[in-house]
């Protein structure tokens, strides 16, 4: 029975990926280039050789900006990607399950009972609602009737939006509604040096769930396949959690709510490649760069000199991608 | 017994606004009992009109959850609104007549709601895929509302806020009189259609078999659906979960869907929500803003309820 | 060798399986078969550490299947459940090579990947082999599923009609690989069949239960005669020979 073992379909496998992966690189490198020039005052490539101020500029608040796109996008992304594999269903996100909420929720009590407390101590208890809001979320979905895909999102948007109510209804109370506005509606233009290094954090943890990869797909398979291969389900099912809470809050905190990011992105990378993250994980990180960046440019471009929020412009993006998805979805799954 | 426990609720309605008109009241009597008085006529235009074009819409659909909200058909009117303002500027936005604006605002939610809406309704989608693309169209069409403000006013902070929930302390008087006959007329006709909208509430298969001519009769409904949640809307702004509140609780109540009982019931749940709780928001808590925001947390836990329970039996 | 130690289960106040007491030994095929409703699934199920136990004990090697860490277990044993749900977009060899996840925790070596290319080769998925999972037959996909748990490599194998959706040829061809495997590789396979006669003609041993409890267990000759039939499946049918095996004319 034995074959002679075929060297793997490497050569094939890089075939297929090659020419998608060099035009996101291309894409990425001229979405930066224009995220470090445009902005209320137009940068040139001469300017910036000879005027130390448009490089001051460049450091302290372009550069600080695009890589907080960057960041926040492919965690984002990842995060939806996470999520994805731990409720097992294609269309939920951050956003659309009550975690991002939960996570504002969490800055504005901090906010309430630690005026003082730092942006990091915040992202603690940010963390810890979203935690919350996060399994309540799950522990319902693990009980809707798996034969109707569509009722979890649906579930999850309007358990978002009830959460959001809370988020409201405090703020109005404690006359904190501005600083509501840029947690619940996510945008870039306040990010600058020393405002956005948080965002390295959820960095280092797409990073890190590239590395628990083949146990997130393991995971995605459902309980009883997982713990027939040995995996401890229970165990990382939390640290599954924990993940996406953390992204949530770091996100929330630093830009504020992107809809849609992590919706969109891992449901086309998979559309594309599958659903081995190990493969997927790098690609849909760089996805999720490229959207959200982009979006931030078209919302700096749109009524230049002022900008729109990113989260404006996203929510009529991802909800148009969205829309197209759910309509595509194959009828069986 | 429905006869008694409708009394019940009239009653309960009745002291509603008796308390809006007269709790906390203060300095010149005549002057702020008739502003209170203008105040209340729009609050119960828009509990009449939320509870009838959620009943009417249920009823079309034969279906207990869909509402005309979470189809996103407040969020189609809104935009509407936004596009008017957007294409004629805000000065020409103004300088035009309340009618014809509201006019020219309906009509731009109908064309919406015919091109993206009723393909949806007609196309037999299994149920949580509707709700979800009803959803999903209600936020594209809320984020576009916000793109366009952004586009006309780039400063504009308020916005967000007052696109995402209702503020029934901020009424659009100038629409009461038009808002008063739409919803006056529209009460009448169900009243009068009582019994048919029974066959209708059927489906289309048992309707047509006694005798109803469907298409026109849905589409009929569904007009009159489309001018409810715009009076609601251009009065107080969306109110997504409301009406879900309303028929869940009068039905609730009732204990039947007899339109005869569930019209009066649904429209005198409204009042009770909407008046009596602004008259404790507003009088008795002094936070007049908050209102929207607790029936959409509230409507919201009732949907889930719902979603929940019945996707489990 | 399996131990299984004085196993009780209920579910909702009802009994699913009572006082089970059954030690299985390394190599062979032992089927599970008996009405619907019979506790087979929950047998293994629990033996597969997929449910919590109540009372009772189980032991695979000796060691206990509920505190012994799971890699360690699913080095041992590997299961094939019914109706296996998967939710995402893999190709049939991504799936195949989870099945070599206790091993390496998803950094395949050399030695795994030609395991992987030999399960794929056994069970005819070998030109299916970057095709999603979706796109396949539930024939085919079972196939996948098979030797994905193949490919574990484990002394154990617990198999819950692992036939449905096959077709005849591969049906035979499943139960051949099984026997080939016990045969020369000394490994175990627990396996529920519907149908009897598959049982009859592969199977070591039978293990017939009824009403959560064993009603007949032993050889093929000895278990598949009219009376423990009928006994366990509630009619009487005909048995005969052929090949050198029982056949039960239970569709007469």
């Amino acid at each position: 029975m034995t074959q002679s073992v075929p060297e793997p379909k490497k050569a094939e496998w890089r075939k297929r990926i090659t020419l998608p992966r060099m035009a996101a690189a291309a894409a990425l490198v001229v979405l930066v280039c224009l995220s470090l020039l445009i902005g209320a005052d137009t940068l040139s490539p001469t300017q910036l050789a000879n005027d130390p101020e448009a490089l001051e500029l460049l450091l302290a608040s372009r550069l600080p900006r695009t890589l907080a796109a960057l960041l926040t996008g492919s965690a984002l992304a990842i995060a939806g990607l996470i999520m994805q594999a731990l409720v097992r269903n294609r269309f939920v996100e951050p956003s659309t399950a009550g975690t991002a909420q939960s996570a504002a929720l969490g800055i504005l009590l901090m906010t309430l009972v630690f005026p003082a407390a730092s942006l990091g101590v915040k992202m603690i208890g940010a963390t810890a609602l979203a935690l919350l809001g996060t399994s309540v979320f799950m522990a319902t979905a693990d009980r809707l009737p798996v034969t109707q895909p569509h009722l979890v999102p649906l579930f999850g948007l309007v358990y978002g939006g009830v959460i959001g109510a809370v988020v409201t209804f405090v703020g109005w109370q404690t006359d904190l509604l501005q600083f509501i506005d840029i947690w619940t509606s996510g945008e870039f233009s306040g990010v600058v040096r020393g405002r956005y290094e948080f965002l390295w954090g959820a960095g280092i943890i797409v990073v890190l769930s590239w590395w628990i990869a083949d146990r997130l797909t393991v995971l995605s398979l459902g309980r009883e396949a997982s713990i027939g291969l040995g995996l401890d389900y229970a165990w990382t099912l939390r640290l599954g959690l924990l993940v996406v809470s953390v992204i949530a809050a770091l996100t929330v905190s630093v830009v504020g709510i992107i809809p849609f990011v992590g919706l969109v992105v891992p449901n086309i990378v998979s559309r594309v490649i599958g659903d081995n993250l190990r493969a997927s994980i790098p690609c849909t990180a760089l996805a999720g760069a490229l959207l959200v960046l982009g979006c931030d440019i078209v919302g700096r471009l749109i009524r230049y000199p002022y900008e729109i929020p990113v989260a404006t412009v996203m929510g009529v993006v991802g909800a148009l991608l969205f829309l197209k998805l759910i309509r595509l979805r194959p009828s069986h799954a | 017994m429905h006869k008694r426990r409708l009394v019940l609720l009239a009653v309960l309605a009745v002291v509603s606004v008796a308390a809006f008109l007269t709790l906390g009241l203060r300095g010149n009597l005549a002057f702020v009992l008739q502003i209170r008085a203008v105040k209340l006529l729009a609050l119960v235009q828009v509990s009449v009109s939320v509870a009838l074009s959620t009943v009417l819409f249920q009823t079309v659909t034969a279906n207990r959850i869909l509402t005309p909200s979470i189809m996103g058909l407040d969020a189609l009117y809104l935009f509407g609104q936004a596009l008017l303002v957007f294409l004629l500027g805000g000065l020409g936005y103004a300088a035009i007549g309340g009618g014809w604006k509201f006019a020219a605002e309906v009509l731009i939610m109908i064309v919406l709601a015919a091109v993206l809406l009723r393909p949806l309704l007609t196309a037999r989608l299994d149920m949580s895929l509707l709700l979800l693309t009803g959803v999903t169209i209600g936020l594209l069409f809320r984020s576009l509302t916000q793109l366009l403000f952004r586009l006309l006013d780039p400063n504009a902070f308020a916005v967000v806020q007052t696109a995402s929930f209702a503020n029934f302390n901020a009424l659009r008087a100038d629409l009461t009189i038009i808002g008063s006959i739409v919803t006056f007329a529209t009460a009448v006709v169900c009243w009068h259609h009582r019994h048919r909208l029974d066959v209708v509430a059927l489906g289309r298969e048992a309707a047509l078999g006694l005798g109803i001519d469907w298409s026109r009769t849905a589409t009929l409904l569904l007009l009159m659906v489309a001018l409810l949640v715009a009076v609601s809307t251009a009065l107080v702004g969306p109110v997504s979960f409301l009406g879900l509140l309303v028929a869940a609780l009068a039905e609730r109540v009732l204990g039947t869907s007899r339109h005869a009982v569930i019209l009066p019931a649904a429209a005198l749940v409204a009042i009770i929500l909407l008046v009596g709780g602004q008259a404790i928001f507003q009088h008795l808590l002094g936070s007049a803003a908050t209102l929207g925001v607790v029936i959409e947390f509230a409507g919201g836990i009732a949907f889930l309820l719902l979603l929940y329970l019945g996707s489990r039996t | 060798m399996i131990r299984i130690e004085d196993l009780n289960l209920a579910h909702g106040g009802t009994p699913v399986l009572r006082d089970i007491n059954l030690t299985i030994d390394r190599g062979g095929i032992i089927a599970l078969v008996g009405p619907n409703g019979a506790g087979k699934s929950s047998l293994l199920s629990l033996i597969a550490r997929l449910r919590p136990l109540q009372t009772g004990r189980i032991f695979i090697d000796g060691l206990p299947v509920t505190t012994t860490p799971g890699r360690e277990l699913a080095r041992r044993m590997a299961i094939l459940r019914q109706d296996g749900v998967f939710a995402g977009r893999l190709t049939v060899r991504e799936l195949v090579s989870l099945g070599r996840f206790p091993h390496n925790q998803g950094r395949s070596t050399p030695q795994d990947r030609a395991r992987v290319e030999e399960a794929l080769v056994q069970f005819g998925v070998a030109d299916l082999a970057e095709r999603f999972l979706e796109t396949l037959s539930g024939g085919q996909r079972q196939r996948a599923l098979v030797a994905m748990t193949f490919c574990q490599g484990t002394d154990y194998l617990l198999l819950d009609e692992p036939l449905n959706n096959l077709d005849m040829f591969h049906a035979r061809h499943l139960m051949q690989s099984l026997r080939r495997m016990a045969d020369e590789e000394a490994r175990t396979a627990i396996i529920v069949l519907h149908d009897i006669n598959q049982a009859a003609a592969y199977a070591d041993r039978i293990i017939a239960m009824r009403d959560g409890r064993i009603a007949s267990d032993g050889t093929p000759g000895e278990v598949l005669t009219v009376d423990t039939l009928a006994a366990v499946f509630g009619y009487r049918m005909q048995v005969t020979a052929a090949a050198g095996r029982p056949l039960v004319l239970h569709h007469l």
